[in-house]
């Protein structure tokens, strides 16, 4: 997912550079799977933390980091599906048995799928910002 | 073969022929109960999984007479416990999850256009552990022995034997029998989804019930095994002394209570989406249209199913546990409900925007939405901790997640029940009587279960056998009681109009005049699943291809015959379902049989501690097993065979291409989330103790030495199965055999090894949950080490016996799969018990 560069010595554009990524079940489950990954990363951090240090500053660095990446990570896949949702070439509604349809089909849902986990992330986060320590 | 050679009657009637024989279930009083036709499995794990339903629905109504009327004594305290402690636990291991697998048993072949499933033995293993082991559960209250300590079983209670008696071990004996079953059921769905489809049918067409079981089966590989770790730690336990859940030897009862609920939680999603799903195809059909917002769905199925893995601690909110904690599962238990209403207001739409034709399945459908509703919002009432710190415990969660399972569970599959009624029987249920079921149960669910949201509130807590007269709560309780009854007379007239329905006249073909696959399905119908394997344009072919029912039905598609006289059907690639293989699929036999019997024997006598019958049944377990592999992946008579309009498919494919290879894999992953829960256990036990390990008697090891010649010992094993998988596939076949013998003898090396780290410092396992837990992971990693030799060894045999040539190396492809995963759990296993100690 590491596509944002637009160093311009490609003579194809970033589009259809981001368009041309392959489309798989693994790729669909990139964003809940930054959600999870983020949302462990979160419990075993207060878990540890708190059994073993005792407490827990407020916003360490590692939280902060880990959530902006977390969210990058979603926002950055949510992009290249909202490209290859939008692949050309065949006529409307989309629901054909043909490669460019089903490119398109698992591309809106990691698009969707991309906006549910960044909402999660961002809940998830939300309570580290309320609540200060171990109680 | 082309497309107008199907023209010629004759050669129809004699490609029938063949299917037919092909086909032909195995008779007689005994061996047709050998069958593993889907068809048949099917409709048995249905039947059964809904006597069990029925079974526990009564001794809920014997629960309700006792909670009639204030200091009642119908029942005593102890009867009670194990009435609400066996409802529960079967209701959601006896009738929810295998209902879920039962119905996709049958639907998933005709819904894919699939002769069957790719492992039907499979299918008919899952069904004879299941009915082993749920009768063995259930069975269990006839002789007051029944467990009673509530369906998640919570220690301390249930693991001291002078406070718990043989329920607790039924529970948890029967019940991991019962899981094997589900894990073994999730195999066979996810390879069917992903590599039986039709050709054509791309992930953008697959029926939104198949996605749907896509998404749950992949759930049951993360969730139960879970479960099994706690299970083992559990029975250990209590029948060994091992102190893993007692707080006076360094164990914690909470370690259950977060691997039960990481298996609890995904499990409500587990029995409520498959549900959802029938839904998903009864609605287009009867609003006319295509469903809205496909992408939508899927993203309401997958979403659910990841976020469900991080709500489990909301079951724990009342622990202790630091709020901060709380607060994260609190978020994603609200974040959880937004893809739970996608699908309810996608749903919505498409009846919106279609022309609804209304009919009982449609009924149900929308009554059970109805409920569901209120159910999921006063979820979302208890996912926030304060609330939920009030309503814990109370009669007000009993009324939520009734709520919930009503609306979510039962009563689609009540609706669905009338719509696939026809599919199977080919006869349709009465609308009338169908109806009538339909609101006394709408109206008994809300008589029984809304007043106990005010029962809670006013302060009865679950699970207590009678109330005082003076906690003022006599007059909802009798107000539920009275809805229950009614409730169980709408399950009754269910039953009358299904015994009514052989009575009854066939009813037309697709009598719903719904566009999906499975309504091929003929009144009269053939054993041999679908005449000729479609090609598919669109997700509602026999609504959008022209002329496509009488085009299957003539042979016009694929495999239309049965040439060499083998069960066949058409394996297709993952993503764009092209077609890539025919494989032969089993065939009627007594092993799958032979199989459960022997397993299950293994888990019930070991309830009775009959410990050296246990492990001769083990034995013949593992006897069995190899006989039924022995006849797998055979060598074909000839490389391929034509499937019709030109095409030319291979007969044996190995490593990914091939359905043996993903089960292998898919097998594995649930494997490794049981190790991982173990592992999770070595690392909360580090959490909750200032010192750990702990240093004493008994508790100083394992060390490094051995534990890190086990690895190295594994790791080389590892090393020589992959090197002999590559030199095999490039014709030096006897380097191959040398390099698996040799890997027999590190492997069984590695195991010795690895056992010796606890054994030489003498770990007493009796005294301290630390020893308990090293010596729980070495055990675990030496026993799939043990398994690691039976594999090798097998594979050496096959290769003697000339079942297994370069060309045809499926087995040896397959156990690669398995050392890849031994390697990381020795790897995990041994840096954790001899390396981390040294860090910490």
């Amino acid at each position: 997912m590491s596509e944002d560069d637009t160093s311009g010595d490609d003579d194809r554009g970033l589009t259809e550079r981001l368009r041309e990524r392959r489309v798989t079940l693994w790729t669909l489950i990139v964003p809940p799977t930054v959600w999870a990954v983020h949302f462990l990363f979160c419990y075993l951090w207060v878990a540890v933390s708190c059994a073993k240090q005792g407490g827990f500053a407020r916003f360490p660095i590692a939280f902060v980091a880990g959530t902006i990446l977390a969210l990058g990570i979603i926002v950055a896949s949510g992009a290249i599906a909202f490209v290859q949702s939008r692949t050309p070439g065949d006529p409307p509604p989309h629901d054909e048995s043909t490669g460019i349809d089903r490119t398109r089909f698992l591309a809106t849902a990691t698009l969707l799928l991309a906006g549910l986990s960044f909402v999660a992330v961002l809940f998830t986060a939300a309570p580290a910002l309320m609540l200060t320590d171990c109680r | 073969m082309s497309l107008h050679a199907q023209d010629d009657p004759a050669l129809r009637a004699a490609q029938e022929e063949r299917l037919r024989a092909v086909w032909k279930p195995p008779s007689g009083w005994f061996f047709r109960w050998t069958d593993v036709n889907n068809n048949r499995v099917g409709v048995w794990y249905t039947l059964t999984a809904f006597g069990f339903m029925l079974f526990a629905g009564v001794l809920a109504l014997i629960m309700r007479a006792q909670l009639a009327v204030p200091s009642n004594d119908l029942v005593t305290a102890s009867t009670f416990n194990q009435l609400f402690t066996l409802h529960g636990s079967m209701m959601m291991f006896l009738f929810a999850v295998p209902m879920f697998e039962a119905v996709s048993i049958i639907l998933l072949p005709q819904l894919l256009g699939a002769r069957d499933l790719p492992f039907p033995r499979l299918s008919a293993f899952g069904y004879w552990s299941f009915l082993i082991g749920g009768v063995f559960v259930s069975g269990s209250i006839f002789f007051d022995v029944a467990p009673d300590g509530g369906w998640f079983m919570y220690p301390p209670f249930t693991t001291r034997t002078d406070l718990s008696g043989l329920g607790a071990d039924i529970w948890m004996l029967g019940l991991s029998f019962i899981e094997v079953s589900s894990v073994a059921a999730a195999v066979e769905l996810i390879v069917g989804v992903l590599k039986c489809r039709p050709p054509g049918m791309r992930l953008n067409l697959m029926p939104l019930y198949a996605w749907y079981i896509l998404v749950v089966a992949v759930m049951i590989l993360f969730a139960f095994p879970p479960l099994i770790a706690g299970d083992v730690l559990f029975e250990l336990e209590r029948l060994l002394g091992w102190p893993f859940f007692d707080p006076a030897k360094g164990g914690d009862p909470l370690l259950w209570q977060h691997l039960f609920w990481i298996f609890g939680h995904p499990e409500v999603y587990i029995v409520f989406l498959p549900s959802i799903a029938l839904f998903a195809m009864m609605i287009p059909t009867f609003a006319r249209r295509h469903i809205l917002g496909y992408p939508w769905i899927v993203l309401a199925a997958v979403g659910t199913a990841f976020l469900s893995f991080g709500l489990w601690v909301h079951h724990m909110f009342a622990t202790g546990l630091p709020k901060i904690s709380l607060a994260f599962f609190s978020a994603a238990s609200e974040a959880v409900a937004i893809p739970t209403g996608v699908q309810i207001f996608v749903f919505i739409a498409t009846l919106w925007a279609g022309r609804v034709v209304f009919s009982t399945p449609l009924l149900f459908a929308l009554g059970a939405i109805a409920i569901f509703v209120i159910g999921g919002l006063t979820g979302v009432m208890v996912a926030i901790a304060p609330f939920d710190w009030q309503a814990h415990d109370t009669y007000f969660i009993v009324a939520h997640l009734h709520y919930v399972l009503i609306g979510g569970t039962l009563l689609p599959l009540f609706g669905g029940l009338y719509y696939y009624w026809p599919l199977i029987t080919g006869k349709k249920l009465s609308d009338r009587l169908g109806r009538t079921a339909f609101w006394i149960l709408f109206v008994g669910a809300n008589l029984t279960f809304f007043p106990m949201h005010i029962t809670g509130l006013l302060g009865m807590p679950r699970r207590v056998f009678t109330y005082p007269a003076e906690l003022g709560v006599d007059g909802l309780n009798l107000l539920s009681t009275v809805g229950s009854y009614l409730f169980a007379a709408g399950v009754l007239v269910i039953v009358v109009d299904l015994a009514l329905s052989p009575r009854r006249a066939k009813a037309p073909r697709n009598p719903w005049h719904a566009g999906t696959l499975e309504w091929l399905a003929h009144p009269d119908d053939e054993d041999w699943g679908i005449r000729s394997v479609p090609l598919i344009e669109s997700r509602y072919p026999i609504w959008d291809q022209k002329d496509f029912v009488a085009k299957v039905d003539e042979g016009r598609f694929f495999l239309p015959d049965a040439e060499e006289g083998r069960r066949e059907t058409i394996i297709t690639t993952t993503i764009d379902a092209r077609p890539a293989q025919v494989i032969r699929l089993g065939t009627p036999s007594v092993v799958p049989m032979i199989t459960a019997v022997a397993l299950g024997s293994v888990f019930i006598l070991t309830t009775y501690h009959l410990y050296w019958l246990a492990l001769a049944g083990g034995v013949v377990t593992l006897a069995a097993v190899l006989w039924w592999l022995w006849s797998t992946a055979e060598i074909p008579e000839k490389r391929e065979k034509p499937i019709g309009h030109g095409i030319v498919l291979p007969l044996y494919r190995s490593g990914p291409a091939a359905p043996g290879w993903w089960a292998m894999f898919i097998t594995m992953m649930a494997d490794a989330t049981a190790f991982s829960g173990l592992v999770f256990g070595y690392y909360f036990f580090w959490t909750v103790h200032p010192a750990f390990p702990p240093s004493g008697l008994g508790m100083n090891g394992p060390g490094a030495f051995w534990p890190m010649t086990a690895m190295g010992l594994t790791l080389a094993s590892w090393a020589m199965t992959v090197a002999a998988r590559e030199l095999h596939a490039r014709g030096q076949v006897s380097v191959a055999r040398g390099l698996l013998g040799v890997g027999i003898l590190v492997t069984l090396a590695s195991l010795f090894a690895g056992l010796a780290g606890p054994w030489v410092t003498g770990l007493a396992p009796t005294l301290h949950v630390y020893p308990a837990i090293v010596w729980t992971l070495a055990i675990w990693t030496a026993t799939h080490a043990g398994v690691g030799v039976i594999c090798q060894s097998y594979t050496l045999a096959r290769s003697i016996a000339g079942r297994m040539t370069p060309e045809y190396d499926a087995d040896l492809r397959n156990i690669t799969v398995y050392f890849h995963f031994l390697a990381l759990t020795a790897i995990v296993t041994y840096a954790t018990i001899g390396l981390f100690p040294l860090a910490s």
